[in-house]
């Protein structure tokens, strides 16, 4: 598959406050709603200027802290299509496969704000096009990108029955 | 080969010898949600016409985050939960009866078991050497409805601790300065053993704060082999029948093994906005604090809040310092009012709230105002973790929070000991 989109740049330790804040614990029920505030402790007109495609990229341990599954899920309902980053905490990590949003992880550094992307995610390929930089992602492990190619973890049990990831 | 607690844990649960690195399928003992994770792991199982539970006696539903209920829409995910335990079988735990992992470790895991939890302080029952993680809705969801999930087999940083801590320090000040020294990130995908002379002669209580803030360095579980201090817990609680002996290999092979020597330990405190950012409490006199929480399920057991009890007996808090002190379960707020610790608290200017998370989730019961100063005893700084971004968080033992509050600034509790 191939993605194309636009660069939203955040730094290292974005938690899951800063995606969804604790203070909207009252949204968790109402998705479309908190979606509105996703990333807003970290970047305010983050929700509002987003496009569909575009790119979450930040630095180190992305996702820290909370077990809130609506993390992800409010990224992936923004239209984000993947997120980068140089590492991501691992509750983070295993969240967003189970709801389907690819996350991957590369050397970040050469990749600016605004900058245009194109990644093969079978090839697991990533061009800067605005830069022309080149970079490689590290493959997922094989049992995430069954429970990915299924549609998510929900996907993946109903087809099987159960976990069939060997 | 010898075998780290994480690969004993693991293997007995799939069935099968397993290293390092290696995914398995295991059997799930405890699976519980809160009430911030669990109505969307409620939904996500009626999606696929999953409603049940393998094993409704250990599968939780707990009211803790956000009780009682301070608004309508919580009302209603409060009421999704209890029909989900309703229609299960699972068991509900009301919002009387506290924060789920201190529950978790009165009432429901053994030395032994497979805990997931859909909060991700859920490495708390490690104390107990059960293989305890935590994971979003969806994965404890599936994991409660089959009685199995998988897992990597986690390798393993050992943290070998001697020594003896000097009067005023404790095991968050052990916690805080070890997750200062290897990073926020420090233990991503491993599993800390905690371990040592130091380890083996320290009480449940200061375990379970070690266990419950591994995550707080990326751990995937904060394990601590079960001895006699384990089995005396169980059986305070009526369950010494759950206790089984269980340790670390003498040649388990570590990927790191960090070492401490608790007797060169200061009480420590971390800084906004990161749990890594830590200082010496005293190098942190001066700063000015607004509130200060004492209680979460990092140290609101009783013998945290009898630590803090005595620095506050008989004296007043600082005028311009609030104080909210907050048992961590209904066990815990019993044994506090039978010990008249509450009273203290109350008598020295507290506010003593009901059993749960308070504040530290940024819900209810303490929000901070912009530019307001927290001193909490609870594991999390991160901006907006109490309710505003404009909020500054610090981190401390409740010794340290408990003479802070005397002072209304920060202190080192060696100062009013």
């Amino acid at each position: 598959m191939i993605l194309e989109g636009k660069v939203w740049k955040f730094g290292d330790d974005i938690s899951t406050d800063h995606i969804a804040p604790g203070r909207l614990f009252h949204l968790r029920s109402n998705l479309e709603e908190l979606a509105k505030h996703v990333l807003e402790d970290a970047d305010p007109e983050f929700a509002k200027k987003v496009q569909k495609g575009d790119f979450v990229v930040a630095g180190n341990n992305f996702g820290l802290g909370s077990s809130r599954e609506h993390a992800p899920t409010i990224i992936r309902m923004s239209g984000v299509s993947a997120v980068l980053a140089k590492s991501f905490a691992r509750i983070f990590f295993r969240n967003a496969i189970n709801i389907g949003l690819p996350v991957l992880e590369c050397d970040t550094d050469k990749i600016n704000n605004g900058d245009t992307l194109r990644i093969d995610l079978g090839a697991g390929v990533i061009e800067d096009k605005t830069n022309g930089a080149k970079l490689k992602f590290v493959p997922l492990p094989d049992a995430m990108i069954k429970i990915l190619n299924d549609g998510g973890l929900l996907a993946h049990i109903e087809k099987h029955g159960g976990f069939k990831l060997d | 080969m010898g075998k780290t607690l994480a690969e004993k844990l693991l293997g007995a649960k799939a069935g099968k010898e397993v290293v390092a690195g290696e995914l398995v399928i295991a059997k799930v003992d405890v699976a519980f949600f809160q009430d911030g994770t669990g109505p969307l792991a409620v939904r996500q199982l009626r999606k696929i016409n999953l409603e049940k539970v393998a094993n409704p006696k250990r599968s939780i539903l707990f009211i803790d985050h956000a009780a009682p209920s301070p608004r309508r829409e919580l009302s209603n995910d409060h009421m999704l939960l209890r029909e989900f335990a309703s229609n299960t079988g699972a068991v509900l735990s009301e919002i009387n009866e506290g924060v789920c992992h201190q529950r978790v470790l009165e009432d429901f895991a053994r030395p032994g078991d497979v805990v997931i939890g859909a909060d991700s302080h859920s490495c708390t029952a490690g104390a107990l050497c059960a293989f305890a993680t935590g994971m979003g809705s969806t994965d404890v969801a599936v994991g409660m409805a089959l009685g199995r999930t998988w897992f990597r087999v986690p390798p393993t940083f050992r943290v070998e601790c001697k020594g003896q801590f000097q009067k005023g320090v404790y095991s968050k000040d052990l916690i805080l300065h070890l997750i200062g020294q290897i990073g926020a990130d420090g233990a991503t995908y491993r599993a800390l053993e905690f371990g040592g002379p130091a380890i083996d002669t320290m009480p449940m209580w200061q375990r379970a704060t070690l266990s419950n803030m591994a995550v707080e360095a990326g751990a995937k579980a904060g394990l601590i082999a079960s001895d006699n201090l384990t089995r005396e817990f169980l059986k305070n609680y009526g369950r010494e029948g759950d206790y089984t002996e269980i340790r670390p290999d003498a040649g388990a092979k570590y990927e790191r093994v960090i070492d401490l020597n608790v007797g060169e330990l200061e009480p420590t405190v971390s800084c906004p906005h990161t749990v890594d950012n830590t200082k010496l409490a005293r190098e942190l006199k001066g700063t000015r604090v607004d509130q200060v929480f004492i209680g979460s399920c990092t140290n609101g057991r009783l013998e945290d809040l009898e630590v803090a009890a005595r620095i506050m007996k008989g004296k007043k808090r600082n005028s311009k310092t609030r104080v909210i002190v907050i048992p961590a379960s209904q066990e815990v707020y019993l044994n506090a009012l039978k010990a008249g610790l509450v009273e203290t608290f109350v008598a020295a200017g507290a506010t003593v709230l009901g059993p749960g998370c308070g504040p530290c989730v940024g819900v209810h019961e303490g929000a901070l105002g912009d530019k307001e100063v927290c001193l909490s005893t609870q594991n999390r700084n991160f901006k907006g973790r109490m309710g505003n971004p404009e909020g500054f968080i610090y981190l401390s033992s409740p010794a340290t929070a408990a003479a802070s509050a005397l002072r209304g600034e920060i202190t080192d509790p060696r100062e009013v000991l």
